[in-house]
């Protein structure tokens, strides 16, 4: 029993990762699809979209053979609607509000559709979106993820000069770092990059860490404004006995690990504990399982009705062969010569509502014990809550605080995203870069006005 | 189960559906491929003074994503030598004595010609003949086909010579190509045709190839006005029908009724507006003959709910229900009703009542969905809501008269009753 890495063929590990949505194979089947859709107006799936996509819009202009138009509507709303198509829970977003749903018929693939029209964009690189002119101005974004990106199309598309500043070596955000590998690849983060900033007057600086190489004092004077799109980073820790033997891991650098390096030198042990039901959880096991893991097991402290995931994602681990154990804490991890051994869990109950609203575990006295070798934390991340208040930025535990128009309490400084609301969708954080660059774009204007 | 049989003057067939004269009646092999299938007979493909014809030949119309929708042709009559045909037709109903075989004609303008055609075409022991006056390409060109049945008199006069030798029953096929097919379709019967077929293709262009520029179908970078037909020509097809059916000279003569048929319900339609049997063609090149099976199943499965036993019993029972606009009743008013609990909330009837009828829906906003619903006192009902809505009896209309008494526009404007004020 122990970490090991390709415990697979690369053969099975290719198998293993790939595409989890295939695209349509043939225009056909885009056309068929695309015709399924009766074009609501008002369309509910429009209105549960963060971005508000004008999906029948996109869909239609498939339909009728004119996909340039179609991915101008997806990209005018969201530039990341490439990677969105890939990564959105749409279960719970457009395609669970699919009026089909009502007729308990299955709902328009959305996403599959949005994925024809973008790749295509994306691959043959179609000029979209042409700049304004330059106007002189100039924005610093810290964050080259989801809500940096789209915060920096928004403004250079209005003729912002655009430095984006960004701590790891590639764009994306958790796009390209943080997500399953079987949901979007590192090629099409990059290539998706890369296609946001064609249209120009947005440089993208890597390797520049926020309080590190690059301060925001700094950034403020060289530029008019700033945008910090910083995230959340730090794994939430489990505060238990034996959380620094070797074996436990966190999910974020588990899967930054998948996504930097080749499958074969990610280890992951015989007996895997993934601790947590969120995304990040389930990405984690399924990717586990995926790397050979002999077996998996996903605990969760509360029942599977207040589990953070969706069923879809909560489908895919059972299929891929997790084991779900609800009401389940770990309580301790006891190890031998320095690894983890054993996962010691509390059985728990359901208490009264929570904060959240939702019912609180509470302990029940009982505990069970896993034999494990790994332990892969992913009870949620915590926000970069140092870096926030020694830059003297208002914040509640680390969350930026902002009003409707992306502002901080920092004059000129703004935000949105994952720094902001704790760790959302893409698709959210997309919006948020949308929103502050509207509220960026409105306050340079009340500047050259004075 | 009902009896599908029919009874064309004395041309016997197991069921009303003929294949019509066109492609799929070409040559022996598609018949018996058709007769084999069940088809009740087949108006052999037009028989005249051999033709070359080109390629390509068809092209259609795709309509979100339904293809063929409308289909058009360029094809002239059959480009085989007489003598094959002629044998084939022997042999295919010696076969299927069963079934029905009725040949189509169009000799050239002469007595001399129409008349060595009918002797040559019954000869074979066909069962009838249809006199082909309505092909709308090639033939034209040449003053045959529609240029004869565009023209009431010469119709005439090739119905006489061809009257003059036919021993079996004579079909006039009339054109659409035309104001009206009633003065064409009078003339032939006074002149003693046994029966009319309509219609024939309807001119047109489907459509241009926007690389190319060049209109469909292309041959060499040209084209030429096609025959159109399929779907999409039915709703024509079935006012000439009509029209017709309500004649008092044409009525006499039983019709067959051609036009875009392609299931049993267009079937059944047909024969409520006054025809007697039924032709098909582009359903079947576009399905291939197996159509027939759901063909005959479910016009006998309608009869048998509807209990009718024989086609005859409801053969022209709609005509009298298609009347003048100034006898419709002004009293009859029908209002529109969303049901909640079958409404998916789609907005379709919302935004094209709000955007080109009568603002007689109400939305309130939710999340995600709006409710709809019906502002009785806007709607004028019109149907507009209760086609555009995708669920089956969501949007119903229901009747709310003005007044319980009929009243007619003459008697309306009699009485000097209000018109609108909005």
């Amino acid at each position: 029993m122990s970490i090991q890495n390709s415990r697979l063929s690369s053969e099975d590990l290719e198998k293993n990762f790939s595409d989890l949505h295939p695209p349509f194979d043939h225009p056909e089947g885009a056309l068929l699809e695309a015709n399924r859709c009766i074009n609501c107006f008002d369309a509910p799936c429009t209105k549960l979209c963060p971005t508000s996509i004008q999906i029948p819009l996109f869909i239609k202009q498939i339909a009728s053979g004119n996909l340039k138009g179609s991915a101008h509507t997806i990209f005018s709303s969201n530039i990341m609607g490439g990677g969105c198509s890939k990564v959105c829970p749409v279960e719970k977003l457009c395609e669970g509000a699919c009026v089909y749903n009502l007729l308990e018929e299955t709902p328009i693939a959305i996403a599959k559709l949005q994925r024809y029209a973008t790749e295509k964009a994306i691959d043959e690189q179609w000029k979209l979106f042409t700049r304004k002119p330059s106007n002189g101005k100039k924005v610093a974004i810290v964050g080259a993820g989801p809500a940096g990106l789209s915060c920096a199309h928004s403004l250079s598309l209005e003729g912002v000069d655009v430095t984006v500043f960004e701590k790891e070596a590639k764009g994306g955000g958790l796009m390209t770092y943080g997500v399953a590998a079987y949901k979007v690849t590192p090629e099409f983060c990059e290539a998706e990059v890369k296609y946001i900033t064609s249209i120009g007057g947005i440089e993208i600086k890597y390797n520049q860490e926020l309080g590190k190489t690059i301060h925001l004092d700094e950034l403020r004077k060289k530029h008019d404004a700033v945008f910090l799109g910083i995230g959340v980073g730090i794994a939430r820790g489990l505060q238990i006995p034996g959380e620094e033997l070797q074996g436990v891991e966190d999910a974020i650098s588990f899967i930054y690990n998948l996504r930097t390096s080749d499958y074969s030198k990610v280890g992951v042990g015989d007996n895997v504990a993934v601790i947590g039901m969120g995304m990040t959880a389930i990405d984690a096991a399924t990717q586990s399982k995926r790397l050979g893991a002999k077996e998996v097991t996903l605990l969760y402290r509360r029942t599977e009705q207040e589990k953070p995931c969706t069923d879809v994602e909560l489908e895919l681990a059972r299929l891929d062969g997790c084991n779900i154990l609800w009401l389940s804490a770990p309580k301790e991890i006891i190890g031998e010569n320095g690894k983890a051994k054993k996962l010691v869990c509390s059985k728990m109950k359901l208490g009264a509502p929570d904060a959240s609203g939702r019912k609180s575990p509470v302990d029940t006295g009982e505990t069970f014990e896993l034999e494990v070798d790994m332990v892969i934390k992913a009870a949620g991340q915590i926000p970069f809550e140092d870096l926030v208040t020694k830059s003297a930025i208002e914040n509640k535990e680390g969350k930026i605080k902002i009003d409707k128009s992306g502002k901080t309490n920092i004059p000129g400084v703004f935000s949105g995203g994952d720094a902001v609301n704790g760790g959302k969708e893409v698709v959210d954080a997309v919006q948020a870069g949308k929103d502050a660059a509207e509220g960026i774009l409105e306050y340079l204007k009340k500047q050259t006005g004075k | 189960m009902a009896d599908l049989r029919s009874d064309f003057l004395g041309i016997k067939s197991p069921n009303p559906f003929w294949l019509a004269s066109a492609p799929p009646t070409d040559k022996k092999i598609n018949v018996l491929r058709a007769f084999e299938a069940g088809w009740g007979g087949v108006v052999w493909k037009t028989l005249g003074t051999q033709v070359k014809n080109v390629s390509s030949r068809y092209s259609a119309l795709t309509y979100n994503g339904q293809k063929a929708m409308g289909f058009n042709n360029i094809e002239l009559i059959s480009d085989r030598p007489l003598d094959i045909n002629l044998k084939e037709i022997r042999e295919v109903l010696k076969e299927f004595p069963d079934r029905a075989m009725v040949v189509s004609l169009m000799a050239d303008n002469n007595k001399e010609s129409w008349h060595e055609m009918v002797k040559k075409a019954q000869d074979t022991g066909a069962h009838g003949l249809e006199l082909n006056f309505g092909c709308p390409h090639g033939m034209v060109e040449r003053g045959m086909g529609a240029s004869v049945g565009q023209d009431p008199e010469i119709a005439k006069m090739v119905v006489e010579w061809v009257m003059e030798v036919a021993q079996i029953p004579v079909i006039t096929k009339l054109t659409p190509n035309v104001h009206s097919v009633v003065p064409a379709g009078r003339a032939v019967t006074e002149a003693g045709s046994n029966a009319l077929s309509l219609i024939n293709t309807i001119q047109s262009v489907t459509g241009v190839d926007l690389d190319t520029l060049v209109p469909n179908p292309n041959v060499a970078g040209k084209s030429v006005f096609g025959g159109y037909c399929g779907p999409a020509v039915k709703p024509i097809a079935l006012k000439m029908l009509t029209t017709l059916a309500q004649d008092e000279v044409t009525r006499k003569v039983p019709i067959s009724g051609i036009g875009g048929i392609s299931t049993w319900k267009d079937a059944a339609e047909f024969i409520l507006l006054g025809a007697s049997n039924v032709q098909v063609c582009t359903a079947a090149m576009v399905q291939g003959f197996r159509i027939i099976t759901d063909l005959c199943e479910g016009l006998n499965n309608w009869m048998d709910e509807k209990g009718y036993k024989t086609i005859s019993d409801f053969q022209g029972l709609s005509v009298p229900s298609l009347t003048r606009w100034e006898e419709l009743d002004i009293n009859y008013h029908i209002i529109a009703n969303i049901n909640q609990d079958k409404c998916i909330h789609c907005g379709l009837c919302y935004i094209t009542c709000e955007d080109t009828s009568h603002q007689s829906i109400d939305i309130k906003k939710g999340m995600p969905y709006n409710t709809y619903t019906i502002k009785d006192e806007e709607c004028v009902g019109c149907n507009l809501c209760k086609i555009v809505c995708p669920v089956q009896d969501c949007i119903t209309m229901e009747v709310h008269r003005k007044a319980p008494e009929y009243l007619n526009w003459t008697e309306f404007q009699k009485r000097g009753l209000p018109l609108n004020d909005h």
